[in-house]
């Protein structure tokens, strides 16, 4: 038995290499594509362009099987303007020659400027007199809830090998699982929260995987993966704010006392009062912050190394590349269950500190 | 700068998707496995309790078969040595009365004999005398055939007496 199982982990670590060695063959791909599309004859590679286009949001999703073919799935527009409510798909923005044009839709005609769209005036070029309001589902949108669907069906069928396997030990996905769950539940809600973690369980596990999932996806250089969502400082913007008013609403009297009211003398209340009022907006804020400059971070720094293969124009350059971004892509990996853990932690720390009791009963006499 | 400028159509999607993938993950997947996994948690100490309160309970059985058995050996030894005593005094008292017997049947045997004895004392005795008068009938008879042995005996007898 344990023989097959030493067999089995050299097996698993043999596959994680060569997809590892696959994924860079395709990050390289990824990039030389995008370097193509943005490249004219007379404009030398950006690496700026490239890498910001990678890990900013795009109305379409690039594809591009290596050596194959690339293209670009076109993504739902939803725009409101103060004329109202538009809908139209990505490429409509493209001609029969996959140039950028103007699309009249029904109430203006819209143009593409930097990604962003924009209404056109007469001569085709942006009008910022009117604001359009962009609820596109974008690549990031589009690729969260791919991340989501992934997640729905991984527990959708943990949950029934639950319901099926009542009382026995687990096995299969289960049981890759469960020790994920049992770790989210026994180091990280309980020990921050103690006894009333149970009604914060549910965020706490959605939280952690929705992060992890897109983390990992993240760093999947080919068609599925390859966004940057827990890189956007709106996806985590959106996060820390449903923490924070979990936090808050979750907050007990010993919260609120140690906010308004704490055990210090009274004239120390000018500078804690405010300080703490802006403790409740920086935590969360924290947390936005560090996932959001983790994953980003870690994308710029893998990107540029593969940049530095078109930057000096030369094939020699992309072993010492190659090495790097392999070390980087490791890292990002560890990276990727680290923010999700911290995040989670954090939020738990910060929900335990909300709900914890007796705050400060040691110094009611004071 | 447009790096840290949340867009609000990817906000409010977030946003929105994030409860509601919350909502179903709740409902679909964190209830049931949490449940099913404290379930299971619960079933499994629940059996670790059974299983050290059965084994404190065979500790305290196989004490008290130790102890019986301890009871048992002392009652075995007892109702043995009880047994030798009894055995002992069932041969003390059965050789009391066999040699008591064996007395009494010496006794009688010696008794008979003396009568028996005494019997054939009285028998010899008359055996004995008859036997000695027909003797000496014989022998006076023989003796006395001569006339001049009876005068001589006469004679002598005569000589003996002395008036």
């Amino acid at each position: 038995m344990e023989k097959r199982s030493i067999l089995n982990s050299k097996i698993f670590k043999l596959s994680r290499i060569c997809a590892l060695f696959v994924a860079l063959l395709a990050i390289s791909g990824t990039a030389f594509s995008q370097e193509k599309a943005n490249n004219n004859p007379d404009k030398p590679y950006d690496p700026k362009v490239a890498i910001f286009e990678h890990i900013g949001d795009a109305h379409a999703w690039h594809v591009s099987l290596p050596l194959v073919k690339e293209f670009s799935i076109p993504l739902p527009v939803i725009i409101y303007t103060n004329k109202g409510l538009e809908v139209f798909m990505s490429d409509k923005f493209y001609n029969a020659n996959n140039e950028e044009t103007a699309y009249q839709g029904k109430n203006y005609a819209y143009v593409l400027e930097n990604g962003k769209i924009k209404v056109a005036d007469a001569a085709g070029k942006p009008d910022e007199t009117v604001r359009v309001l962009d609820f596109s589902i974008t690549r990031n949108v589009a690729s969260m809830w791919l991340g989501m669907i992934v997640l729905l069906i991984i527990f959708g069928s943990v949950s029934s090998t639950y319901k099926k396997r009542v009382g026995k030990a687990p096995k299969g996905l289960q049981s890759f699982m469960e020790p994920l769950i049992v770790f989210v539940r026994d180091d990280i809600a309980i020990p921050n929260i103690g006894v009333k973690h149970g009604k914060y369980m549910s965020l706490l596990l959605t939280l952690f995987f929705f992060i992890l999932i897109n983390n990992l996806l993240g760093l999947v250089p080919f068609f599925p993966g390859g966004f940057n969502l827990t890189g956007n400082i709106a996806v985590t913007l959106s996060l820390s704010f449903i923490v924070l008013l979990v936090i808050n609403f979750s907050g007990n009297k010993y919260y609120w006392k140690h906010i308004f009211a704490p055990d210090i003398p009274l004239w120390l209340y000018i500078i804690m009062v405010p300080v703490e009022l802006i403790g409740i907006i920086s935590k969360p804020f924290a947390l936005m912050i560090r996932l959001f400059a983790n994953i980003t971070a870690g994308h710029i720094i893998v990107l540029s190394l593969i940049s530095l293969i078109f930057i000096f124009k030369s094939l020699a350059v992309s072993p010492a590349s190659i090495v790097f971004v392999v070390f980087m892509d490791t890292i990002e990996l560890l990276v990727a269950f680290l923010q999700a853990y911290i995040f989670t932690m954090l939020t738990a720390l910060f929900v335990g500190m909300a709900v914890e009791e007796h705050h400060h009963e040691h110094g009611a006499e004071i | 700068m447009e790096l840290v400028t949340p867009e609000l159509g990817l906000v409010f999607w977030t946003t929105i998707s994030f409860l509601i993938f919350l909502f179903l993950l709740r409902k679909f997947a964190w209830k049931p496995i949490l449940g099913a996994i404290n379930d299971r948690e619960r079933s499994i100490e629940d059996s670790l309790a059974k299983a050290d309160a059965a084994k404190f309970e065979m500790e305290r059985l196989s004490e008290e078969i130790e102890a019986s058995l301890k009871q048992a050996r002392i009652e075995r030894d007892d109702i043995l040595s009880e047994a030798r005593k009894v055995k002992e005094k069932i041969i003390a008292e059965s050789k009391d009365a066999a040699q008591a017997e064996g007395a009494k049947m010496i006794e009688k045997a010696r008794i008979e004999i003396t009568s028996l004895k005494a019997i054939a004392m009285a028998d010899v005795k008359n055996q004995v005398a008859s036997l000695s008068l027909e003797i000496a009938e014989k022998v006076l008879r023989k003796q006395f055939e001569d006339s001049k042995k009876q005068d001589e005996l006469v004679t002598e007898l005569l000589k003996e007496v002395k008036i």
